[in-house]
């Protein structure tokens, strides 16, 4: 089996399979914590350092476990490490883990995480292992942002509102409030908003793959007819 | 010799799209016409904008979607769907929502579907219902109906409350309006108030609130007219009153102090115009004809559910919606079955 490029790690785990995009692994934090920037940040960041550990110690050993109970010892070994995360985050961000509260322990259940120790880290060395927990952990936290910014700004007028929540109180000041009576749009903050977005941002991805692909076809197309051209 | 046969059916029939939504729109015009005698012009105003924009959008997206105009444009259903979205909002909501309402109505919930038969969801329903959830305040803020209003509004001051969002100097909001009479019947059957203590308030007529119950009748007209024109099924506004008369009755029979009479139900609300003409749209209901009263009875229900232990004050819209979303399974177990196929009968074996 040949091993798989580092560049193709990072461009899969960004774009092309992207976790929240692509494969709609992980839906449930994805939709329930985005109606602010700094709520889908912070569920990103922990997402990141999840999937980093555990992709790290499940290629560390996946010689050693035997293949009839891989399933339950990764679980486990994601459960650990998404503990001691909730232990950080109640230690130091404590006003973020009680806004985020059942969806950091959910973390253990998301598919995305089992998914690439499954997938990826049982088969590949460390060091591709950990590239490909951080890429796709990136790609999913971009997507929690992106998602988060949304319907921040069109809920309630705001970007980055409570960022001193995450990045202590010299942020305070970082809110952006453009709008100086802007009366909020309920429904992008509640669950249904949290749909429509992600469907966009989809539709956007899919626009963008498309546009991308027919440039390539063009530009092979006219490649092909040049010497034709010259030949007459 | 070639004998050239086609396949059934054979006698083409002269409905057509554009035909059935012009008809609807006749019958929606008595209501109409009702709502603004007792409510001031701003409903006329507010249709006139949310048809303008429904096309204004539709023509976009058609032309967005590399879809011809024409056909699409001039078959009425953006009409219907924008003028229904106007009849369920209050007449003085501002210019923008009604842009917000229509641009959900057309846009989300009817094009990127793909379009007129595509849409799951009933559009004019997903319009109104997503004002509900983002403005509760604004489109909960009804008018007082024209025999208790000291401050009826004329058709300029109409115009620039709704262009302008501001009243005349002369008047505050809380002068111009009133809550909704299942509003009052809400709020006082929290307060542990009965039934009949509340209905003391002007507010309420015979059956619904005073001037609610006569635009209701005249919409219920033009809906049956729609049902004996067989442009609506029967099936399904008989079904609406049959589910909410069905929950309602009993409890009411057993405690009429804290549970409205099935009649307040019918004749309050959105329950009229969702039975004749939000529930009956052909793309989202039920096909079938027993389908089709199961369709009903679930709204009627979930209406009267979400009214009684709900939040919102009224559900129509709500359950206008989740029936949408079980339509094709109730179709999938009613299909009728075809002639010939599939018999009963067992052979002995």
């Amino acid at each position: 089996m040949s091993e798989i490029s580092h560049r193709q790690i990072i461009v899969d785990g960004l774009w092309y399979n992207n976790t929240g995009l692509v494969q709609l692994l992980g839906l449930c934090p994805l939709l329930a914590v985005t109606s602010t920037v700094v709520n889908g940040l912070g569920l990103g960041l922990a997402t990141v350092a999840t999937l980093v550990t555990s992709n790290t110690v499940v290629s560390l050993i996946r010689n050693h476990v035997r293949q009839e109970v891989r399933v339950p010892v990764f679980v486990l070994i994601i459960a650990s490490i998404v503990t001691v995360i909730e232990l950080i985050m109640h230690a130091w961000f404590h006003e973020l883990y009680l806004i985020l509260g059942i969806f950091i322990p959910l973390i253990v259940t998301n598919c995305a995480i089992l998914g690439r120790a499954e997938a990826f880290a049982a088969k590949h060395d460390v060091g591709r292992a950990a590239l490909d927990g951080l890429m796709i952990g990136l790609g999913f936290a971009a997507v929690l942002v992106v998602l988060g910014a949304m319907r921040e700004f069109i809920g309630s007028g705001t970007l980055l509102a409570h960022a001193e929540l995450l990045f202590g109180d010299a942020a305070r000041a970082w809110e952006l409030a453009p709008f100086e009576h802007y009366r909020g749009f309920l429904v992008a903050v509640l669950p249904p908003g949290a749909f429509f977005g992600l469907g966009l941002l989809i539709a956007l991805k899919n626009l963008i793959d498309r546009r991308a692909e027919r440039r390539a076809a063009s530009l092979k197309a006219r490649m092909a007819n040049e010497p034709a051209v010259q030949g007459t | 010799m070639e004998f050239r046969t086609t396949s059934s059916p054979f006698v083409a029939d002269r409905t057509h799209v554009s035909r059935i939504m012009r008809q609807v729109l006749y019958a929606l015009v008595p209501g109409t016409l009702a709502t603004a005698w007792y409510f001031g012009p701003g409903v006329l105003i507010s249709i006139v904008l949310c048809v303008a924009f429904a096309l204004l959008l539709e023509g976009l997206m058609l032309r967005l979607r590399g879809r011809p105009l024409k056909p699409f444009l001039t078959d009425y259903s953006a009409v219907v769907t924008a003028w229904l979205l106007a009849l369920c909002l209050p007449p003085l909501v501002p210019w923008w929502m009604l842009l917000i309402g229509v641009f959900f109505a057309i846009v989300v919930a009817k094009q990127l579907y793909g379009g007129l038969g595509y849409n799951p969801f009933n559009p004019a329903m997903i319009g109104y219902v997503v004002l509900l959830v983002s403005f509760p305040r604004e489109v909960s803020q009804w008018l007082p109906p024209a025999p208790l209003a000291e401050h009826p509004l004329g058709l300029m001051d109409s115009l620039r409350v709704i262009l302008t969002g501001s009243l005349p100097p002369e008047l505050s909001w809380d002068a111009v309006t009133m809550a909704t009479p299942l509003d009052v019947m809400k709020t006082g059957l929290k307060m542990d108030q009965t039934v009949s203590e509340i209905r003391e308030n002007p507010l309420f007529g015979d059956f619904g609130g005073v001037g609610w119950e006569w635009i209701r009748n005249w919409l219920a007209l033009g809906g049956l007219w729609l049902a004996f024109r067989r442009v609506i099924d029967w099936r399904i506004p008989v079904g609406v009153f049959l589910g909410m008369g069905l929950v309602a009755t009993p409890f009411y029979l057993l405690n009429p102090d804290s549970f409205a009479s099935p009649a307040f139900h019918v004749f309050s609300g959105g329950m009229i115009l969702g039975a004749f003409f939000i529930a009956t749209d052909p793309v989202t209901a039920s096909t079938t004809p027993l389908g089709r009263l199961i369709y009903g009875m679930g709204i009627g229900i979930l209406a009267w559910i979400i009214r009684t232990w709900g939040n919102y004050p009224d559900g129509i819209a709500f359950a206008v919606l989740l029936m949408n979303l079980a339509a094709p399974t109730i179709d999938y177990y009613t299909r009728p079955r075809v002639f010939g196929a599939g018999s009963q009968r067992k052979d002995g074996s």
